[in-house]
């Protein structure tokens, strides 16, 4: 046993894992308030990261003026896709809507591919120290930096729909469209902020994953990844994306532990999560924290 | 959406059950049917080795298709890994060949049946689940075959992907375009015909009445599970033979090419030709598998041109190539959600009630 190793893999699967658990909150938020399973948040990640990328190194911009501009263009962005792409499919069939989040998926990711190629860039540096001493283990600025954003962003969200107007009246839209909408809240501006929140909010996961790893097509794999954690913690919870993200991230690297100790399979970090999602669906599907299902005639 | 001619005179007069449940509803579309088929038996004539080869692709492609129709626009049950499925079928009649002897003309039938198997095991979840849920499991499923494609090497492989030798009848090998053809030509008569009396049978009907309204279709009967279920597995075995016809016609299969845009690709095949149509498949088919020569060939002629030298359209086909298909899943879904088989409807419509077509 290495434990020291362990330890590593463990601290790596928290950080990863909260980066999951946004991802799954942004997700869980455009499925409560619009019912549209989306399959294309990973290319939100994706297009914001490289739209920060470019600001940085196209103009010498300061990082906090790029990463502000890339929100609003993310937020602009969400709000656009929502109102061109995906009101006109209100009403159709769940299959239709799918499909379409299909499309705008590897639409997008060809298009990156297209504009800014296929091999992953670094950011320019962004800390002027690279490690930090946590408890003994040393851990790189960025990961601290990243679990700090990924804390800051879900006390943002629990402030939001807890406090603010436009939260609760998103929270109400999800509890019962028709009744929000008789009482005033335009159901319609619910819908398009919350892709544009979502957007916004995965650009910050996308930057963040950007400055860790660098920026490639890479990224929109979390958007794949994103599906075994909200399986885990319930469709429409977003508690349970949040501890389903933590939950994925820790069992890639423990799984990734095992396979590199004692099993020697490989590969067992990118699959073992898909294993667990289909166990899950077999027998819970509706996950730690989702909403059952009844069946009304 | 199913098979209801359109043609008909306004109004439904059968009489006979036979006359509801015939194959071609009227003369013509049967005449249209032999004559098309002669067509593509007749093409060697004509074609050359480039559209043989695009035919032949047409055909398999069309096969797999139809699976994946079935599952989706007749059951209603979404499927993102069609790809892997198509994969297993390629490597599972290599296998058979390479390995056990089995002549070729029998390793493709029973590749479909392995691919049946493999696709009624992951089949178990869409016993219980339905819609999306159902599309996150095909999702896994997905990435647990391509990473069974690259780990099983005795099956696969490995990296170095796994030949597979030509179809051989009686020592007549089938083993160029023109020669192929042929071949693909009877499965696609003999699987589109299947699935076409499938859908006349009580089982078809119980597929469409899952996807219509399953809470009424339970209640009138239907076993959900059941065909939930066997729908997955028809689809499977569509997917199999497709990817069986697929390995024999290159003679080799390697484990890269079944990723989740081929998935999304043959998605692409059945929104395009239109949800639970049969013909439509096979025009989704020839429009996806069309749509990258198309535009290959626009690069080309643009190549050199300012327009080109600006946007680099050349050296990024290969990314414009997927960002066609994905422009034109969204704009399929929102401006012709019924697919290419609903617009030949109204063209048909069209001229039959020419010039009074109000």
């Amino acid at each position: 046993m290495d434990t020291q190793l362990l330890l590593q893999l463990l601290l790596n699967g928290l950080i990863v894992g909260a980066l999951y658990g946004v991802v799954a909150m942004c997700f869980v938020l455009i499925y409560k308030a619009s019912q549209v399973v989306n399959f294309a948040q990973g290319e939100f990640l994706l297009v914001g990261a490289w739209v920060c990328w470019w600001l940085l190194t196209t103009y010498p911009l300061p990082f906090y003026a790029a990463f502000l501009i890339t929100l609003a263009f993310m937020m602009a962005f969400g709000l656009l896709l929502q109102v061109v792409v995906l009101r006109p499919l209100i009403g159709e069939p769940v299959i239709s809507v799918i499909m379409v989040t299909i499309g705008l998926s590897i639409f997008f990711q060809a298009l990156m591919k297209w504009m800014f190629g296929v091999f992953a860039k670094p950011f320019p540096p962004i800390f002027a120290s690279q490690t930090v001493d946590v408890l003994g283990l040393q851990v790189q600025t960025v990961y601290v930096m990243s679990l700090a954003v990924s804390v800051l962003i879900m006390v943002g969200f629990a402030w939001f729909f807890k406090f603010s107007r436009m939260g609760l009246a998103m929270r109400a839209v999800a509890f019962d469209q028709q009744a929000a909408q008789s009482l005033g809240v335009s159901v319609r501006t619910v819908f398009a902020l919350s892709w544009g929140i979502s957007a916004m909010v995965s650009a910050v996961a996308g930057v963040v994953v950007g400055v860790v790893n660098g920026v490639s097509s890479a990224l929109s794999f979390f958007g794949i990844k994103v599906f075994p954690a909200v399986i885990l913690g319930g469709l429409d919870s977003i508690v349970g994306a949040v501890i389903g993200g933590i939950i994925v991230g820790l069992l890639e690297n423990i799984a990734h532990y095992f396979d590199s100790q004692f099993l020697h399979w490989g590969n067992l970090y990118e699959v073992a999560p898909f294993y667990v999602l289909i166990v899950i669906l077999m027998i819970w599907p509706y996950g730690l924290f989702g909403t059952k299902d009844i069946e009304r005639v | 959406m199913t098979s209801v001619a359109y043609d008909r005179p306004s109004g439904d007069f059968k009489t006979s059950y036979a006359a509801d449940t015939t194959i071609f509803p009227t003369r013509t579309s049967a005449a249209f049917c032999v004559a098309g088929i002669a067509l593509v038996a007749a093409a060697p004539l004509y074609l050359d080795k480039y559209g043989l080869s695009i035919l032949i692709q047409i055909g398999y492609l069309g096969i797999a298709a139809l699976g994946l129709n079935i599952l989706v626009g007749f059951t209603g049950q979404i499927s993102i890994g069609h790809a892997v499925f198509f994969g297993f079928g390629a490597f599972a009649s290599a296998y058979l060949n390479n390995n056990f002897g089995v002549p070729v003309f029998f390793a493709i039938p029973l590749a479909g049946l392995a691919t049946t198997v493999v696709g009624l095991v992951f089949g178990i979840p869409a016993a219980r689940l339905k819609g999306l849920y159902l599309a996150i499991a095909t999702l896994a499923a997905q990435f647990i075959l391509q990473d069974f494609f690259a780990r099983a090497s005795w099956f696969t492989g490995g990296v170095a992907g796994t030949p597979a030798e030509s179809l051989t009848i009686f020592g007549y090998a089938f083993n160029t375009d023109a020669r192929y053809l042929y071949v693909v030509l009877a499965y696609v008569v003999i699987m589109y015909l299947l699935a076409t009396n499938l859908m006349r049978t009580r089982d078809g009907r119980a597929l469409v009445a899952v996807r219509d309204h399953y809470l009424s279709a339970e209640m009138m009967g239907v076993n959900l599970t059941k065909y939930r279920t066997m729908s997955f597995g028809i689809s499977s075995f569509y997917a199999g033979v497709g990817g069986a016809l697929y390995a024999h016609y290159l003679g080799f299969v390697s484990v890269e090419g079944f990723t989740i845009l081929f998935s999304i690709q043959f998605l692409a095949m059945i929104i395009i030709g239109g949800l639970g149509s049969i013909m439509g498949t096979l025009m989704g088919t020839a429009f996806m598998v069309l749509l990258p020569e198309a535009m290959t060939a626009l690069a080309g002629q643009l190549a050199g041109s300012p327009i080109d030298r600006a946007l680099g359209l050349n050296e990024g086909i290969a990314f414009l190539r997927e960002m066609a298909i994905g422009a034109v899943i969204i704009l399929f879904l929102i401006f012709e959600p019924d697919g290419l088989a609903h617009r030949w409807r109204q063209i048909r419509a069209y001229f039959k009630l020419y010039p009074f077509s109000y």
